[in-house]
């Protein structure tokens, strides 16, 4: 190895599809969640009172029934917990104080020696509601003739990018002014308009949310919880319940599934409520499946009216969008999609002039939070499917017409932003030939209809302009190195790929490198979030940052011990090797103990431990009068999916012959990982199309159960899936990767939608599209008779 | 409360253990047991992420009350590899990349390997078929599908 005289290297393990290094204890159920780490006899449980109703104002909470009952060892209410809580907008407290702003919404909580106490004295509670009249409609939300949900929104902090409207139930106002929409409509051959209702739905973990929290005699508090964002909890428990940020520690063992809806707080407070008026008691509290569905994150409903023109030539002229966000009672996280809805609102296409009004609504709707896309999916669900019926009136081939008006590097997209190079040209060729877009498929028989569809999307990782990433790199005595990083493994595999990264840049095998879990905000170092599709990108970055800090901490030590320079030095697979005199020394040991001076008279260098960071410096906030600004993003990951499908006449249901995506990932780090998420959020979109509803009925959710609420099943999937992806570097990124985590679900709802029309003639309104709605709608069309 | 006193064998163990009699299976091996690799997902049979082997069979752990299980046999995830050796299904899923979050994954792999007991040579349907109670959001099951395939005997 020490004969090689080049140091110009290939990658060895960033590219490569190793297996991922927390698989074996997950197939031997070993993995540790948070359900089964052991606490001990000691350890409570605890159980939420809940409102009946959808928005009411409360009377009366007696508890005393409750705290007399056997066993119960606490109850607490909202009246000790008056703080208000929020990501972007503090609108929600721990427990409902004066009003109840949702069913579901936690009034009280009980910690007891067994659940079925803490279930029990929960119904001991008494509270005396007077209901009030509910909203249950976004764009009936936002018309002053709605009741007020938040009278106090005024008084409520909020970031400086976020809008509210006090006196109203507009929590978020985002717009573009891009161009001049109006006079564009004049030079417009053709022009579709549409409204598309995209209902609520929900993350479905098969882990439902849990926490446990204990808080010792000094007042420090340990929270233990299924998280996507152990930082960011701390961040929010300890303003909320003045806990100094290290007194609080979160520990986030592994996640049962994630999909944005453990992003953020939620039933994570209820448990340190609990905690701080019992000392040394660890309190356990988790979700039900019904609680899941309703009482926690869903994903916000949206009404969008789309209205999009183009020359005779096709060319895409002018846009305008109106959205109506169904928020629900707290829009503290949705304000921000409404953001990311606005600001990515024209989709992946150049259109000199667009308007746009993005608009969060408090309803009296359960919790609308992130969720795998973070507004895109419901935004591409409009777009995309009014993009197609344009083409189609325009007369000009699908493809054709998605190449031309796809965005490229150098527009100016929606927001001012110059685009940077991406591959999305090579995602439609490649979408189209793999399900033969071109050619109009036969119906494999006479009692089904056939068709084709297909979508393009983009989406940038929604966050503060600022979100930060930092890792360390330590090596121990075996020459192995452990990488500490505050990002969580949800199952995409930021382990493994986190690993991958260290790997190469200190020069270790991939099986060499250990990651420092689980999660724990005392040891491990901050990470914002683990959300938006960043970590192989930012977090990526700060652990490659940090591999290289010991490296060239070694490689110093190494050099000088050799009386040669660093330059002239290398690590391969675990070995400092010289170029220039051909020496080599294993990492081990000389990683912990140094090396002897050349002249024996001491020793040199000591423990190694890199350090990185990473945060994005360029983002600026946007006028918000119009949404200009140089830089609203760091960058877009751009893709295209396509279905070919079939229907049958008698009964409506879908069959999906085949299937394909395409994503520009900037560099595949783990390609087998890369399509493992393709394959994954192509199937959940797929679900969302077909299946998925929370079915809202005055408030109320009314199929609050697998039974009701169906999600995609092995026999949903059983169709061959082409997955591709293309690799035009990110700038910035590490290798010049970018996120893939959410965009697979991102335009699955618009292919679905266009390839139903194409084989039905029939454009529905919204999904799910169910085979009961599409038949319907084939008999209401004269499709069928 | 009452309390019933049974005698199984889990994992080719024999248990005797007390149980409340509205205990369930899944509860008790979790908490009884400490066998905390069978997943609670739904506690009403929906989602089968409780799947354990009862006498051979697949049941969802979590509609079985304790007190039935007097005698019976039971494997549940931590009994499939056998002295540190993982079985092929577990070798092969990870292989395939069939893994993500890994909580669907215990009751996913007792379901395939009841399947791969009674049909040595499934087609992707009778697979797809034989998966369907078990729900997994992360994968989109094509790399659980192509492990049972490939693990079956050819």
């Amino acid at each position: 190895m020490a004969n090689a005289k080049s140091k110009e290297k290939n990658l060895t393990v960033v590219g490569a599809s190793v297996p991922r290094n927390d698989v074996l204890e997950k197939v031997t159920g070993s993995a540790t969640y948070l359900d089964d780490i052991q606490f001990g006899n000691k350890l409570l449980y605890a159980r939420a009172a809940r409102s009946p109703h959808p928005h009411a104002l409360i009377k009366r909470i007696d508890t005393s029934k409750a705290e007399q009952y056997p066993g119960v060892k606490a109850v607490v209410t909202g009246k000790d917990f008056p703080e208000r809580i929020g990501l972007y907008l503090k609108d929600k407290t721990i427990f409902a104080t004066d009003r109840v702003r949702f069913l579901g919404e936690p009034v009280a909580a009980v910690a007891a020696i067994t659940e079925e106490i803490a279930q029990k004295a929960c119904s001991l509670i008494e509270v005396d509601y007077e209901p009030l009249e509910g909203v249950f409609d976004a764009e009936y939300g936002a018309s002053d003739k709605a009741p007020l949900i938040h009278p106090d929104l005024g008084k409520y902090d909020c970031v400086n990018f976020i809008f509210p409207k006090p006196g109203t139930n507009i929590s978020n106002h985002f717009k573009i002014r891009k161009g001049n929409v109006e006079a564009a409509w004049k030079q417009c051959a053709h022009i579709v308009e549409k409204t598309y209702k995209i209902p609520h739905i929900q993350h479905v973990p098969i882990e439902t949310h849990g926490a446990v929290a204990m808080m010792d005699q000094k007042g420090k508090v340990t929270l233990w919880a299924s998280s996507q964002s152990p930082f960011a909890q701390r961040n929010l428990v300890a303003k909320a319940l003045h806990i100094s940020h290290s007194d609080l520690r979160v520990i986030a063992p592994m996640v049962g599934g994630g999909f944005g809806s453990k992003a953020g707080l939620t039933m994570e407070a209820i448990p340190v409520a609990l905690a701080t008026k019992l000392p040394g008691y660890p309190i356990k509290f988790i979700l039900t499946r019904e609680e899941e569905f309703y009482t926690n994150f869903v994903r916000q409903g949206l009404t969008i009216h789309v209205k999009v023109g183009c020359d005779k030539d096709g060319n895409l002229l002018a846009l305008k969008n109106m959205m109506y966000w169904d928020g629900g009672a707290s829009t503290e996280y949705g304000t921000n999609i409404t953001r990311a809805g606005g600001y990515s609102s024209s989709g992946p296409y150049d259109i000199p002039n667009v308007e746009t009004d993005s608009i969060c609504v408090y309803t009296n709707h359960p919790i609308g939070g992130a969720y795998r896309g973070f507004g895109m999916s419901e935004l591409h669900t409009g777009i995309d499917q009014a993009m197609d019926e344009l083409a189609e009136k325009a007369g000009i081939d699908k493809v054709k017409f998605l190449k031309q008006n796809a965005i490229s590097e150098g527009d100016i997209v929606v927001t001012g932003m110059t685009m940077h190079a991406n591959g999305i040209q090579q995602c439609i060729d490649n979408v189209a030939k793999a399900i033969d877009f071109s050619k109009k498929g036969e119906p494999s028989s006479s009692d089904r209809l056939r068709g084709k569809g297909i979508a393009i999307m983009w989406k940038a990782p929604a966050m503060p302009p600022n979100p930060g990433s930092s890792a360390w790199v330590e090596l121990s005595e075996d020459g192995k190195a452990t990488v500490g990083l505050g990002g969580q493994e949800i199952g995409q595999g930021t382990f493994t790929v986190m690993a991958q990264i260290a790997a190469e840049a200190l020069g270790v095998k991939y099986e060499d490198v250990r990651i420092a879990g689980p999660v724990d905000t005392q040891y491990s170092p901050y990470e914002w979030q683990t959300v938006a599709s960043r970590l192989t990108w930012s977090m990526g970055n700060a652990v490659r940052a940090a591999a290289v800090d010991a490296r060239k901490q070694i490689l110093d030590v190494v050099a000088e011990a050799w009386q040669e320079t660093p330059e002239d030095l290398d690590i391969i697979d675990g070995m400092v090797i010289s170029y220039k005199s051909e020496k080599e020394t294993p990492l081990t040991d000389l990683v912990v103990y140094g090396l002897p001076k050349p002249n024996d008279e001491g020793w040199m260098g000591g423990p190694i431990i890199g350090r990185g960071s990473f945060m994005p410096k360029y983002v600026t906030n946007l006028d918000p009068e119009t949404g200009q600004g140089p830089r609203a993003v760091v960058h877009y990951t751009v893709g295209c999916e396509g279905l070919d499908i079939e229907i049958e006449k008698e009964t409506g249901r879908i069959h999906v012959v085949k299937a394909a995506a395409c994503f520009d990932v900037g560099k595949a780090i783990n390609p087998a990982l890369v399509k493992a998420q393709i394959e994954g959020g192509f199937v959940q979109g797929l679900s969302s199309a077909i299946f998925e509803e929370i079915r809202l009925r005055n408030g109320v959710m009314t199929n609050p159960s697998f039974v009701d609420y169906r999600i995609a099943t092995t026999t949903d999937a059983a169709f061959p899936l082409d997955t591709t992806y293309v690799e035009v570097p990110q700038d910035d990124g590490p290798w010049g990767a970018r996120g893939v985590g959410e965009h697979p679900m991102v335009p699955t709802i618009a292919a679905l939608g266009n390839a139903i029309y194409d084989a039905t003639g029939v454009r529905l309104e919204g999904p799910p599209y169910s085979a009961e709605k599409i038949f319907l709608a084939m008999l209401d069309n004269g499709k069928i008779n | 409360m009452t309390y019933s006193r049974i005698t199984l064998t889990v994992n080719d163990l024999v248990e005797t253990v007390d149980v409340p009699q509205h205990m369930t299976l899944l509860q008790m091996l979790r908490e009884k047991l400490s066998l905390t690799g069978t997943k609670n997902g739904c506690s009403a049979g929906e989602c089968g992420a409780c799947t354990v082997l009862m006498n051979d069979e697949p049941v969802n752990s979590c509609m079985v009350l304790a007190a039935e299980c007097d005698g019976a046999t039971i494997v549940t995830v931590e009994g499939l590899a056998k002295l540190g050796k993982l079985s092929k299904l577990q070798e092969t899923i990870i292989k395939t990349g069939g893994v993500q979050c890994g909580f669907c994954t215990p009751g996913m792999l007792i379901s395939a390997t009841a399947l791969l007991k009674r049909n040595a040579n499934p087609t992707e349907t009778e697979i797809r078929e034989a998966l369907v109670g078990n729900l997994c959001r992360c994968t989109g099951y094509y790399r659980i599908v192509e492990a049972v395939k490939e693990s079956a005997a050819h």
